[in-house]
């Protein structure tokens, strides 16, 4: 096969797959910075927790200011959610489903906190708020204690009681790859 | 009567129940018009007052007749917000198969977010060779594909079927977190493809730009298998309720992870364990484990009519009509039962049937005013067979909250009231 031909055996394949369905090139090449302010969620592993710190000493006054309201004293739940206790009942006929019975990771808390609570302002708390009200709850539900600091390292670290009870029924899952390590 | 077919009218199962070719071809005609309980009888007035003057004017965006008012979904908000809830399809006041868009049912985590599309951006990041942003006027220039698909709220029908006792209410407070629309966008693939997939990645995070910011992790290979960044719902622009101006699309699975007002999608190894796929959207069993990733709706069906609050008029001839639908495909077959689950007679099914979509089913029935229980089943072409409540308590409990998709009885008692009842 001569190149030219080869050369036209090319363009007639490219030109084909344009038409099979790629667009049109579009999109705009994103600034990484830009991008960094728009990447605000945390894996389960830690990745992504902000630099900042707090304990549940600290968090108990953000809670009175901004969650104890639909949540209940010390998490016990009102308007909404209980936050805490359950622990022992998943396997009952009333099960309690709270961050300390049910939820298999801390990190997924601080994500959800940051993102969409209070939930009159959401992203309105600071980080050292919201590791503070993490601390506070993972406190109250006996996970870890008052004094201890939550920061980027520390969270990470928090295996949750419920953390070995998911089976994911997505085959690709890879749970066994988040938080593999036992507690130390 | 005239024109009434001998062969349609034949018994197809226990209690009345005719065959199905009933509703085929020259099936209305075999009825005959008056014997549907449906209908209802024209005005009598000979030159009614909408006759003896010109109506009203054209209008630049309709709206339906101020006698259908009363058509409205059921809304329900989380105590103390009025923006976090669910609204519910009235099933038993449709029919066909695609729901209005207004009585589209609705799940928000924080409200409705009013997004002025011009200020509004997709972002594709993470394990990509270019983090990409798309505006929607650009978005609107790639090549579309319009599927007509259903939509589950992986939470619906659990109050049929997982209450210690039967709850009695319409069908669409029931069942009403289904519904189903032509959806027209861009393949997911395609902007995924121009923003270059890392081989490490292997889930994606789809982000709202709604005040809750919900995020739900979905699988790469669903992402580029099926996967739509719909702009279009029935032909016009979303609904604010349904994402305007771009939502996520995944066909047949639960609808939690279909993220409204879609924002951000960044390519990850792992899936990212948030709030929505860990706290909540997982299945607990008997054992007190909690099964995870249960994506695809299973096979369901239900019929819409008679349902609780369309009560039968009398003995006599009656169309049961209903809806199916599968997350694994399409609908192979439907049977109904008039006798409590003796007996059954397969279900006409209206054209077309689409996979992952809502399929409408009818059969006739002569009831004969005694009390009955009468209920449907649906096969898809996957083989799956909706289950009956029983087998799915008995393997699942009755705490694991999602992806009930029992078998639905309705009693019709002597009285032709119709209540929910577990049989």
């Amino acid at each position: 096969m001569s190149m030219r031909s080869l050369g036209a055996l090319l363009l007639t394949v490219f030109v084909g797959s344009v038409a099979a369905g790629e667009g049109p090139g579009l999109g705009i090449e994103a600034d990484p910075r830009e991008v960094a302010a728009w990447d605000i969620d945390i894996a389960a592993d830690g990745t992504g927790l902000p630099p900042g710190s707090g304990t549940a000493t600290d968090g108990a006054a953000v809670y009175a200011r901004h969650c104890l309201a639909c949540h209940g004293a010390w998490g016990s739940g009102g308007l909404n959610d209980a936050l805490v206790g359950g622990q022992g009942t998943l396997d009952g006929p009333a099960p309690l489903r709270t961050v300390g019975s049910f939820w298999p990771f801390a990190a997924t808390l601080f994500d959800y906190v940051r993102r969409a609570m209070p939930y009159l302002e959401p992203r309105s708390l600071s980080n050292d708020e919201v590791y503070a009200l993490t601390a506070y709850l993972l406190f109250l539900n006996g996970i870890i204690a008052e004094k201890q600091t939550m920061d980027a390292r520390t969270l990470a670290k928090v295996r949750m009681p419920n953390r070995d009870n998911f089976i994911p029924a997505y085959p690709a899952a890879q749970l066994e790859r988040i938080q593999p390590e036992a507690p130390e | 009567m005239p024109g009434r077919s001998p062969e349609a009218l034949k018994l197809a199962a226990g209690n009345g129940l005719l065959h199905r070719r009933l509703f085929m071809k020259r099936g209305a005609a075999a009825l005959g018009a008056g014997s549907l309980g449906l209908l209802t009888a024209l005005p009598s007035r000979a030159a009614p007052s909408w006759m003896r003057a010109p109506g009203r004017p054209m209008t630049g965006y309709g709206a339906r007749s101020s006698h259908e008012d009363a058509v409205q979904r059921l809304t329900a908000s989380v105590p103390g917000t009025d923006g976090c809830g669910i609204s519910l399809t009235p099933l038993q006041s449709l029919e066909g198969t695609i729901t209005p868009s207004s009585l589209h049912f609705e799940r928000h985590h924080s409200g409705v977010p009013e997004i002025d599309p011009d200020a509004h951006r997709l972002l594709v990041h993470g394990l990509v060779k270019r983090p990409l942003f798309f505006d929607m006027a650009s978005l609107s220039r790639y090549p579309m594909v319009s599927r007509i698909l259903f939509l589950e709220c992986s939470g619906n029908s659990s109050q049929a079927g997982l209450e210690p006792e039967p709850v009695t209410d319409t069908c669409g407070a029931l069942h009403g977190l289904v519904s189903c629309s032509e959806w027209t966008g861009v393949p997911l693939s395609v902007v995924l493809d121009e923003a270059g997939v890392d081989p490490a990645a292997h889930w994606i995070l789809a982000e709202g730009a709604d005040a809750a910011a919900m995020t739900r992790s979905i699988p790469l290979a669903k992402a580029m298998d099926d996967a739509l960044l719909a702009l279009y719902q029935n032909g016009e622009r979303l609904r604010p309720e349904n994402g305007y101006p771009v939502r996520l699309f995944l066909p047949g699975y639960e609808g939690n992870m279909s993220v409204k007002w879609l924002r951000r999608i960044k390519l990850t190894a792992r899936p990212s364990m948030t709030r929505e796929e860990t706290a909540r959207y997982t299945d607990l069993l008997p054992d007190g484990r909690s099964l995870m990733f249960t994506f695809p709706m299973q096979v369901k069906s239900v019929i819409t009519s008679p349902s609780p609050g369309l009560a039968l008029a009398g003995p006599g001839l009656y169309q049961i009509s209903g809806m199916a639908w599968s997350g694994l495909g399409r609908i192979a077959r439907v049977e109904v039962s008039a006798d409590g689950g003796a007996t059954w007679a397969e279900a006409a099914l209206s054209e077309p049937v689409l996979s992952k979509s809502m399929t409408r089913f009818r059969a006739a029935w002569r009831w004969n005013g005694a009390p009955a229980v009468i209920m449907s089943r649906a096969i898809d072409d996957s083989g799956a067979v909706q289950p009956t409540r029983a087998a799915i308590i008995a393997e699942k409990g009755m705490n694991f909250l999602y992806h009930y998709n029992g078998i639905q009885a309705w009693r019709v008692g002597g009285d032709g009231q119709v209540t929910n009842v577990y049989a």
